[in-house]
């Protein structure tokens, strides 16, 4: 056998955002040895495009906020096929994880009497994110990244995994490359934590980085775990639309949580139009009372604009399918009205959302204080994934543990704004401490030489098929059609079958990939190897949808346009099959304990 | 409409290179980055590019666009000269590894010689109590993308080749967001006269103008920050005082 650099760490973490970088920190505190690899530079990882904040009980802004009604908040968002002791952990724990991270370094925006300043968002009854203005992802990952290297980790920049290789059904090791020369490298670790995030890039339209091609998912699955819920993807209601190169970036839900309204070419604010019942004693009953809302008044509901994300999602798209869009196929996003109540509004927008003044003045020539955005929704994040252990977050698969969006549970079938940045730091301190405890108690797997071999032979086969073989870019591009088209925001089971027989055929031309040249930072040899992780989640997604005959959260069916009590109490696993087939089964959920339906029951009016 | 790009390409397994000319389509809204990315679609797929957000908030596509420092996602071509070949080369102020691609691991090295934040303690309530006025300045500073365009430009570090005495504009930024954090106790007012080479910056500004996150850079963290070295070390009232203690 060639011979490959080797590293042995107690435990490895895959993936450098938020929580990959919580989960190195934890383990590292803990006294084992520690490896994190991450795709990009250390610091760059999807995480830093996190706006508007994360959610933590702390009752700074108001003092009726507490865990249970974080808790409610969030099983109600993801309509109660959430996992409820991830959820109960997170609403539990996150107050202590943001204040840990005020500890390190971070510089939050603070209330008149000194504390962490907390805004309002989506589904969030109480004022509850954690924020820096409109960049609190940035925040986040430069706080631990800053904490974390003092730690003696080592950490490998720019190395992508290619398969994880487990010993005796245990995770034992993974087999990566470096993008800067194209060697390979094998891993050898007591426990793995994956913290890849999401899937985005397997649609056109999206606000996912180019890392998110769901490799943890992907890799989780080879190597036979279960992953979970993949049919409930979260699609932004508020992506930008124009120009077409920046069509999906992300324009933060905080616009919407500082006064922004929604409205369609007639000037309707046509939220107000269609108010999901269970959220109707929570919602504005008019304009007015939901500004006041916004501007903190506490005897005041919230406006329809801040519904859950998958509902103005669908109220947008109604919008636009009607011919009552703006010109480039979005609807109007409209902060600039507020001069008509703050004196100075300029100054104010600016100053609450910096970022988002820049990113329209610079890309789409805009000026938000003035004139209203186009946006439109853009595929944001999947609630579904690594299916774990809510307490450990270690997967089916004993030593190979899993945080942050590629893990599955705790969003259930739709997520919460903010909930997402807290997901990251309760949980991957979680995946840490537990990875570092199995560790301790485990010796050393064997990394099967014949499994590395197979492994990069696999990798290399794009170069022997040369010029010969088909052009990866187009293979993915295809998919993303495909995605975007038939298993997008609004599904129906004909079209969902098609994309299957499509997905098969976009499988075998991505055995056919080729590309000529070298391996120093190749992107097309990159390409063809995120093509094979596209195409599982894809897969995943796509039968998984076609599995749930109702519409919940992120998943609607024209087919089957209401929710249905039975699809209630399970939710849908894929694994491996046999040869290259992906087996959907129903896992029902546990019932909840007495104690946290009371919760839910003293929440509801 | 076509336009014509000329783009720096390195010669396999040397860190020389050449400029390679595409004629790629170009659309209303584009970016630079848009544009290399249709010519490795396209033409050249083993164009080495380093890109992540697409949005301006990672800063990994440094690159210099007809000899500026910018970021290759929010330079739109509308805002360059299209009748003429827009030129993108890599940052020149690190070693290249491959076409667009440069090592910037000297930054990550740098940035752990800086004594790192060291919180006070808690007040009785378990809460840290800050006044937004007093952050106003380190959150600024906390922008920072780490694109190290402001490295790239800095003469220091691009003339004089000062790696090993001088950490550039960014980690002084970042010294700054230390010292003037309320919450840190620590002191790194010596080690930036000793260490980390403070007086080799003769405030030219140059970093401050290309700073995408505009930061200010020359005014708001090292001229302060040069001012705390005088006042400790040059003062001589302060002096004075030291030895009499």
């Amino acid at each position: 056998m060639a011979t490959y650099a080797t590293y042995n760490y107690d435990v490895l973490v895959i993936g450098a955002g938020g929580a990959g970088l919580r989960a190195a920190i934890e383990a590292a505190n803990a006294g084992v040895s520690v490896g994190l690899i991450c795709k990009s530079l250390l610091g760059k990882a999807h995480t830093v495009m996190a706006e508007g904040g994360m959610a933590a009980a702390m009752a700074n802004n108001d003092d009726r906020d507490s865990w249970r009604v974080h808790f409610a908040d969030t099983m109600r968002g993801g309509q109660y096929v959430n996992n409820w002791r991830m959820a109960e952990l997170h609403a539990k724990e996150a107050p202590d994880r943001v204040r840990e991270l005020e500890g390190w370094g971070a510089v939050f925006d603070r209330t008149p009497d000194g504390r962490i300043n907390q805004r309002n968002f989506g589904g969030h009854r109480y004022p509850r994110l954690a924020h820096v203005g409109d960049r609190t992802g940035l925040e986040l990952i430069r706080t631990l990244q800053d904490h974390a290297v003092y730690l003696g980790m080592t950490v490998h920049m720019e190395h992508t995994v290619i398969e994880l290789i487990l010993d005796n059904g245990r995770a034992a090791g993974c087999l990566a490359y470096d993008r800067e020369r194209g060697r390979f490298h094998v891993f050898a670790a007591k426990a793995i934590v994956l913290a890849t995030g999401g899937v985005g890039r397997a649609y056109k339209i999206t606000s996912n980085s180019w890392e998110g091609t769901g490799d943890g998912h992907a890799l989780a699955f080879r190597a036979g775990a279960e992953l979970m819920d993949m049919e409930f993807i979260q699609f932004h209601p508020t992506g930008m639309v124009w120009p077409p190169s920046v069509r999906g970036i992300l324009v933060t839900e905080g616009v919407r949580g500082e006064g922004g309204v929604l409205k369609n070419s007639e000037g309707r604010r046509f939220m107000f139009d269609d108010i999901p019942d269970n959220y109707k004693p929570q919602t504005a009953s008019d304009p007015e009372e939901g500004w006041r809302y916004t501007q903190g008044d506490k005897s005041a509901r919230r406006p329809p604009e801040l519904l859950t994300r998958d509902h103005v999602a669908r109220c947008i798209n109604r919008e636009v399918k009607a011919g009552r869009g703006s010109p480039h196929g979005g609807v109007f996003l409209d902060i600039a009205w507020i001069k008509e109540k703050i004196k100075d509004s300029e100054t104010h927008i600016k100053r609450k959302l910096p970022s988002m003044y820049h990113q329209f003045k610079e890309l789409a020539d805009l000026d938000i204080t003035r004139e209203p955005m186009e946006i439109g929704p853009t595929t944001h994040y999947i609630m579904g994934g690594i299916r774990v252990d809510a307490d450990t977050q270690e997967s089916s698969i004993p030593g190979l543990f899993a945080a942050g969006e590629c893990a599955s549970g705790i969003n259930g079938a739709n997520r919460l704004g903010g909930n997402s940045l807290s997901d990251l730091i309760v949980f991957g301190k979680r995946a840490g401490e537990f990875a570092s405890e199995f560790a301790t108690k485990h010796g050393q797997a064997r990394v099967d030489d014949g499994a590395v071999e197979r492994a990069v032979k696999v990798s290399l086969e794009p170069f022997e098929r040369g010029e010969a073989g088909e052009n990866p870019y187009k293979v993915q591009a295809d998919l993303q059609e495909t995605m975007q088209a038939l298993v997008g925001i609004v599904r129906q089971e004909s079209e969902m079958r098609d994309a299957f027989e499509r997905i098969q055929q976009l499988k075998s031309r991505a055995a056919r990939v080729g590309v000529v040249g070298h391996r120093e930072y190749h992107a097309g040899w990159h390409t063809c190897l995120d093509l094979r992780n596209l195409l599982t989640v894809a897969e995943c997604i796509t039968l998984s949808a076609i599995e749930r005959k109702e519409s919940r959260g992120g998943h609607f069916r024209e087919d089957y346009p209401d929710k249905v009590a039975e699809f209630s109490t399970f939710n849908i696993v894929s694994r491996q099959g046999a040869g290259d087939s992906v087996q959907i089964s129903h896992v029902p959920i546990p019932p909840i304990p007495d104690y946290l339906k009371e919760v839910i029951e003293e929440q509801k009016s | 409409m076509k336009a014509t790009f000329k783009i720096w390409r390195t010669h396999q397994g040397t860190t020389d290179g050449t400029f390679q000319t595409f004629h790629t389509e170009v659309s209303e809204g584009m970016v630079v980055l848009d544009a290399v990315h249709r010519i490795q679609a396209e033409e050249a797929p083993d164009l080495a590019v380093r890109w992540n957000c697409k949005a301006g908030k990672c800063g990994s596509c440094s690159a210099e666009i007809n000899g500026k420092p910018r970021l290759m996602c929010m330079t739109r071509l509308s805002q360059v000269n299209l009748d003429e070949p827009v030129t993108v080369e890599p940052m020149r102020t690190f070693p290249p590894i491959k076409d667009l691609v440069t090592d910037v691991s000297w930054n990550f090295r740098v940035k752990k010689q800086i004594r790192k934040f060291k919180v006070k303690e808690k007040e009785a309530d378990g809460t840290w109590r800050v006044k937004q006025r007093d952050i106003d300045r380190v959150q600024e500073f906390r922008k920072c993308i780490e694109c190290f365009l402001c490295q790239d430009v800095c003469h220091v570090l691009r003339d004089h080749n000062k790696h090993e005495e001088f950490i550039g504009p960014r980690f002084l930024v970042y010294a700054a967001n230390l010292e003037m954090n309320p919450l840190d106790t620590d002191d790194r007012v010596p080690d930036l006269k000793d260490q980390h080479g403070i007086g080799y910056c003769n405030i030219t500004k140059c970093c401050t103008k290309v700073c995408p996150e505009h930061i200010h850079i020359t005014d708001n963290a090292i001229i302060p920050l040069k001012e705390r070295v005088v006042d400790r070390f040059y003062d001589p009232i302060t002096r004075m005082f030291r030895i009499f203690k």
